[in-house]
């Protein structure tokens, strides 16, 4: 008997050393893969030195500027294929004026494979959108106001168009969860998505291009109308659920 | 303090013979005492941690000789001024004047900037227009510039060597013996850090120790209300006790610009009339307001907010209804508006003695 306790033992022993040692082979194997953030408008690259003019023109046939665009995107994930979901739960802000902000890595150690999707959240979905908890977002001053639900900005994209009247004109796209306060209490809707990028093959190091196309937030489904929503658009419920809906295809990975 | 002293002296007269004593010598090596910022724990809790750069570290000795070095004349070239008279600490360290005097009578063009909770300064770019990178290389303007403290680096340097105290005050504050410009920056760079402002009503009202008046209240309602102040944009919420975004904007004071603020720095005409968001903190002793002092009193500020934005090229997106001239506040609104907003003053700071010589 206590021989074979000791052969059982040493079995186990035997086993477990070989599964911590293909672990560590495993993990040794894994890369690290970054999203780096690139903005168009209607597929023509936003550099730097395109913001502060006028030069683009809306679905809704409005010259306008692009001053300020960030935005934020949360919980990061990849799909492998057997179904199994892993989580790069984390929180990004975006600001397309500060270069250290457009790559963002995602993972330091992700296994190599072609996995099924590569998604995210854009914005907080309620679990994380808790007013004041993210000290380098209060520093950012992302916060949305207690009166408006809280929480913290989806998306700030800012700048000038030219109104009917002919008339420079600032406008301020900020995007929240929707609340309508117009009765005693406030009615909510989540505004928040996720946005599925499809499948991806991780080879060695990554470094994966994904674009937001400007434009898109003023286009489909809805064609914006900038004479009539410009401004005060955070306590407009309706203006928060069309930008919900125009958001949902302003995202892509571009191909290398 | 450690004091270590090597009586070199003593050793030598050991190894010598009784004919041949040298008198003794002493040398005295300090070290400065490492100290912690004491921060705030709200600070802590909500916002990023402050900036201390890793070359200069706060220590004892340097808070104590940057607050000396701040309040002496002796860095003005007939020493008449020092930091202290356009940074006076019961003025939030601004003074009353539109554009403060210098030496001789000499007047600047842009009003005197407050001091306080300058560690959080992300970016750490400071002045009106940002054009000082860094605390300590902010310290170099005004000592030369001619309408301020009109002196150079060497004549300061030789009078801060040539006097009884300041030697050693230096040989403990940095380890070493030696004056410069340098580490008279560093040591009043080291002094302002500890400039916190954090028991404004306000921030007693955050922790509960008492309640804001209805007016206060609503105030902090219209601030924060995109569709009447909107004010929180770039002067913040109750999440992060700063009160700036410490960047730079186009406020729509004038719609041609005398002075260009940041354009000049950047060179970006996209940057023309953009100016340093200023903290709301401590209004209630830093009057005149704006880069250029124009406002004597806060209801100017907030009337010109509310009804007299100049439109130009530059001015940011974030100013509304500029067209009506603004964000056309009621006059209620207004006067809760301006009680809020002195809520945000903190009389413990201004009469904090560690900050006064």
């Amino acid at each position: 008997m206590r021989k074979f306790i000791l052969y059982c033992t040493l079995g186990c022993l035997l086993m477990f050393g070989c599964s911590n040692d293909e672990d560590l082979i495993d993990e040794e194997a894994n890369v690290s893969v970054s999203l780096k953030m690139q903005h168009s408008w209607d597929g023509e690259t936003i550099a730097m030195t395109d913001l502060n003019t006028i030069k683009y023109e809306n679905a809704n046939g409005e010259k306008m500027s692009i001053e300020r665009l960030r935005y934020l995107i949360s919980d990061v994930t990849l799909e492998k294929q057997d179904g199994t979901i892993v989580e790069l739960k984390d929180y990004y802000l975006v600001d397309i004026t500060k270069e250290e902000t457009l790559v963002i890595e995602i993972s330091d150690s992700i296994p190599p494979d072609t996995y099924n999707n590569i998604s995210f959240t854009f914005g907080f979905d309620n679990e994380d959108n808790l007013s004041g908890i993210y000290p380098d977002l209060n520093t950012a001053l992302w916060n949305v106001p207690e009166m408006l639900g809280g929480g913290y900005h989806f998306m700030q994209l800012e700048g000038k168009f030219i109104n009917e009247s002919q008339v420079e004109t600032g406008y301020q796209y900020h995007a929240i969860k929707a609340v309508d306060n117009s009765g005693d209490e406030p009615v909510f809707q989540d505004t928040f998505f996720t946005v599925n990028l499809g499948p991806v093959t991780i080879r060695g190091q990554e470094e994966l291009k994904l674009s937001m196309d400007v434009s898109e937030w003023f286009k489909n489904p809805v064609q914006w109308n900038l004479n009539e929503l410009h401004s005060m658009m955070m306590p407009n419920f309706d203006a928060q659920v069309m930008m919900f809906h125009n958001g949902q295809n302003v995202f892509s990975l571009v191909e290398d | 303090m450690k004091r270590i002293i090597c009586y070199i002296g003593v050793l030598a007269a050991l190894a010598c013979s009784k004919d041949q004593v040298e008198p003794e010598e002493e040398y005295v090596v300090y070290e400065p005492t490492p100290v912690s910022l004491d921060i705030p724990e709200f600070f802590s809790n909500a916002i990023l941690d402050p900036v201390i750069p890793p070359n200069n570290p706060l220590t004892k000795e340097g808070i104590a000789l940057g607050k000396k070095l701040f309040f002496d004349p002796l860095l003005s070239v007939d020493q008449s001024i020092s930091c202290a008279d356009c940074h006076m600490p019961i003025n939030a360290f601004t003074d009353k004047e539109t554009f403060s005097e210098g030496v001789a009578g000499a007047k600047g063009t842009r009003n005197s900037m407050p001091l306080f909770n300058l560690a959080w300064n992300y970016d750490e770019r400071f002045f009106w227009d940002g054009s000082a990178f860094g605390l300590e290389r902010q310290v170099f303007h005004p000592v030369t510039d001619i309408k301020e403290m009109g002196n150079t680096w060497e004549r300061v340097v030789n009078d801060l060597a040539a006097s009884k105290e300041y030697p050693v005050l230096f040989q403990k504050a940095f380890g070493e013996e030696g004056i410069d410009s340098i580490k008279v920056s560093r040591a009043i760079a080291q002094f302002e850090r500890t400039l916190i402002s954090s028991n404004s009503k306000f921030d007693q009202s955050l922790r509960g120790e008492i309640e804001l008046t209805q007016e206060e209240e609503n105030g902090l309602a219209v601030f924060l209300d995109e569709t009447r102040g909107d004010c929180f944009h770039c002067h913040g919420n109750p999440n992060n006790p700063l009160w700036t975004d410490n960047i730079f904007h186009n406020n729509g004071l004038d719609s041609a610009f005398v002075d260009v603020g940041l354009g000049k720095v950047s060179g970006d005409p996209a940057d023309n009339g953009k100016f340093k968001t200023p903290s709301l903190r401590n209004l209630a002793f830093t009057a005149p307001y704006m880069h250029d002092g124009r406002f004597e009193t806060l209801k100017e500020v907030i009337d010109f907010y509310s009804e007299g934005l100049q439109p130009s090229e530059t001015i940011d997106p974030l100013m509304k209804k500029v067209a009506q001239g603004g964000v056309q506040l009621t006059e209620n609104d207004k006067q809760d508006l301006i009680a809020f907003l002195l809520t945000l003053s903190d009389q413990q700071f201004i009469a904090n003695p560690d900050f006064t010589p």
